[in-house]
């Protein structure tokens, strides 16, 4: 791990252009039916493929068995969210945000409440604040080890490790659910506030699970990371440089496995993260392997914020007086609020006309513009890494396509 | 990191013939946004990512947005002096006038390097119908080119210079955009002209021509109620 202000990048460094195949500069692909080399063979991988984590699509044109190209294909899960957002309240799409990404709703929850506060100009107790940083570090243990589970999947452990994983994100769940009435999709999070008070039980509760999870993460590294199948499968698979990855627009850990220090919890310092003491660590390959060993290290990090967030939780209201909830209409503006989300950068961008409704409603989903480059980290690679290495990207489809 | 008034100065001062002014953003969030030419968008994104002061080298966020012509009212109150001799009254006159709608795509801008932003870029289209190429800044940002396309395909913003525009949620027989404000959607999706449809057709076509009832293409099938059997096929039925 590296200082988090160390960037990866130097002044010196001018960023290409996107080099699209048939342009000039861009590498160039031969002809599918070509009798002198052979034949490429064009390969529809998806909407309905296990290994696509959802509905996505991607067409790979294979030179024997390495890629030459690769185009993904959305759309298979689109019902425009941000219309239907933009024909009900604004509370009314909070519930709506679950869905987006719908293992961490909890955090998704928070980056549309802090869009509208920040559009509204409505401030947050402080209790609220950290209780809102409890659920979505305990958002992102839950994401990551997942995440880490449905790459070895996709490696080919048939369910190993990821049963591991449900095991402890199932507690976690229970957690949510006994909490907000619900395990996956919480619609926890309110306009200058939460909607439940945790009980000094269930905090008890939480605060023991926290307690006990580094060794859930010992026992999984124990298993995982210097397993010799998935060092060979992973390491040098995906290069993806830090220059090329901030161009693109990537976030979160696939743009830090890359070398560049950039987390919205540290640049922005929303919420009370300043409050806390936590490392952003940093990749030096921005390959798989070091996609897969920024969960592990951001999962033990996300655990001394919870270790610290449940040591300092002060007592106090969980929403502020002044907040409204019925006839909330935000003065004419509009905002910009983003997060770091266990995906990446989630951002919101609201336009208020002063009506009930928000007059634009954006969502800028993490999961899709991290796959901006996909086709680049796969080219050369065979169709076995394209999975791994999708996997390693870390999309939910609902995110993707809204 | 300079406020959006100084960069505006910054920026006209080094392009001169570009028309640059300042949106201003009346919430509380005060961040306020600059509104390019579209003719010097290309030039100025790429000075807003190089320039050593402000090296905005990773672009967040690209909106698409609707402004649907607008009919504003203006009221002017001119006061008419009373030829009777009393106190002047106040006359209202109302003139309506259309204020042309446009699209417009919004690019939220920060600095991965310096750690600074957003700085917020607007471009607007001369029109909703015909005029609404804007240029593509993917060439500049690379994270604009799935954005973009999106915009592309929900709003009709056709994006110049873009390496590979096509629709990227919608499928790409689609005909409209549907995040527009006046989008007024199909009353079936699912229908399609299909094989099964055209024999339908063909079938309604004979059995008019056979049909003993003048007019009557389809007569359906009958519906028997029970107790009551229907003039045309009741029978005598021989009962044991």
């Amino acid at each position: 791990m590296s200082d988090p202000q160390v960037s990866g990048l130097s002044p010196q460094v001018s960023v290409p252009g996107p080099t699209a195949f048939g342009q000039p500069g861009g590498p160039s692909v031969r002809q599918v039916r070509d009798p002198f080399h052979g034949d490429l063979l064009e390969v529809s991988m998806g909407p309905q493929h296990p290994s696509t984590h959802g509905v996505f699509r991607m067409v790979v044109t294979l030179d024997g068995e390495l890629i030459v190209k690769l185009k993904p294909v959305f759309g298979y899960l689109h019902r425009n969210h941000e219309k239907i957002a933009e024909n009900t309240t604004y509370l009314g799409s909070m519930p709506y945000t679950d869905r987006l990404d719908y293992l961490c709703s909890m955090s998704t929850n928070w980056a549309y409440a802090l869009a509208v506060e920040k559009l509204a100009g409505q401030a947050v107790p402080d209790r609220a604040q950290y209780l809102r940083i409890i659920m979505a570090e305990m958002t992102r243990l839950v994401n990551h080890s997942c995440l880490v589970g449905f790459l070895f999947n996709d490696l080919g452990t048939s369910f190993t490790p990821l049963l591991y994983a449900f095991r402890e994100r199932e507690k976690f769940l229970d957690l949510f659910e006994a909490l907000s009435g619900s395990r996956m999709m919480c619609n926890y999070q309110r306009f200058g506030g939460c909607r439940v008070d945790p009980s000094p039980a269930w905090l008890a509760t939480a605060r023991a699970l926290v307690e006990g999870y580094p060794r859930f993460l010992d026992e999984y590294e124990r298993m995982l990371t210097g397993n010799e199948i998935m060092l060979a499968r992973t390491q040098g698979i995906g290069r993806l440089d830090g220059v090329h990855a901030v161009n693109a627009g990537l976030t979160g850990p696939v743009l830090r496995a890359s070398g560049v220090g950039y987390d919205v919890r540290k640049v922005d310092g929303y919420g009370f993260y300043p409050r806390f003491d936590f490392r952003v660590p940093l990749g030096a390959h921005g390959d798989t392997y070091d996609r897969y060993m920024m969960r592990i290290l951001e999962m033990r990090e996300s655990v001394k914020i919870l270790q610290q967030a449940f040591r300092d939780l002060p007592a106090g209201p969980i929403m502020d007086p002044k907040a409204k909830i019925r006839g909330f209409r935000p003065k004419p503006g509009e905002a910009y609020g983003r997060i770091e989300s266990p995906k990446g950068e989630l951002g919101f961008y609201l336009i208020s006309d002063g009506s009930p409704n928000p007059y634009r409603y954006r969502v800028r989903p993490p999961s899709l513009i991290n796959l901006t480059l996909l086709e680049e980290m796969c080219l050369g690679h065979t169709i076995a890494d394209a999975v791994v290495i999708l996997g390693s990207i870390d999309i939910v489809l609902g995110e993707v396509d809204r | 990191m300079d406020t959006v008034e100084q960069l505006h100065d910054r920026l006209a001062a080094r392009f001169p013939a570009a028309h640059v002014a300042v949106v201003t953003n009346p919430g509380p969030a005060a961040e306020h946004s600059l509104l390019l030419d579209p003719a010097h968008a290309h030039d100025i994104a790429l000075f807003l990512r190089d320039d050593p002061a402000l090296r905005l080298d990773y672009c967040s966020n690209v909106t698409g947005i609707d402004w649907p012509d607008k009919e504003i009212t203006d009221t002017v109150k001119t006061s008419v002096p009373d030829p009777a001799g009393g106190p002047p009254k106040t006359v209202e006159q109302k003139t309506v006038h259309v204020q042309p709608g446009c699209l417009e795509a919004v690019y939220h801008l920060y600095s991965m390097a310096l750690k600074h932003g957003p700085v917020i870029i607007r471009l607007r289209t001369a029109n909703r119908t015909d005029r609404v190429a804007l240029p593509s800044l993917t060439p500049v940002w690379r994270a604009c080119d799935f954005q973009e396309r999106e915009v592309y395909d929900l709003y009709g913003i056709v994006f110049e210079r873009h390496p590979d525009l096509r629709r990227l949620l919608m499928w790409d027989e689609f005909k409209d955009h549907p995040m527009r404000k006046d989008y007024v959607e199909p009353d079936d999706y699912e229908w399609e002209p299909t094989a099964h449809g055209a024999i339908l057709e063909k079938a309604k076509a004979h059995q008019s021509a056979a049909s003993p009832v003048a007019g009557v293409a389809d007569p359906g099938p009958t519906i028997k109620a029970p107790g009551s059997p229907s003039p045309a096929t009741a029978r005598p039925e021989a009962r044991p």
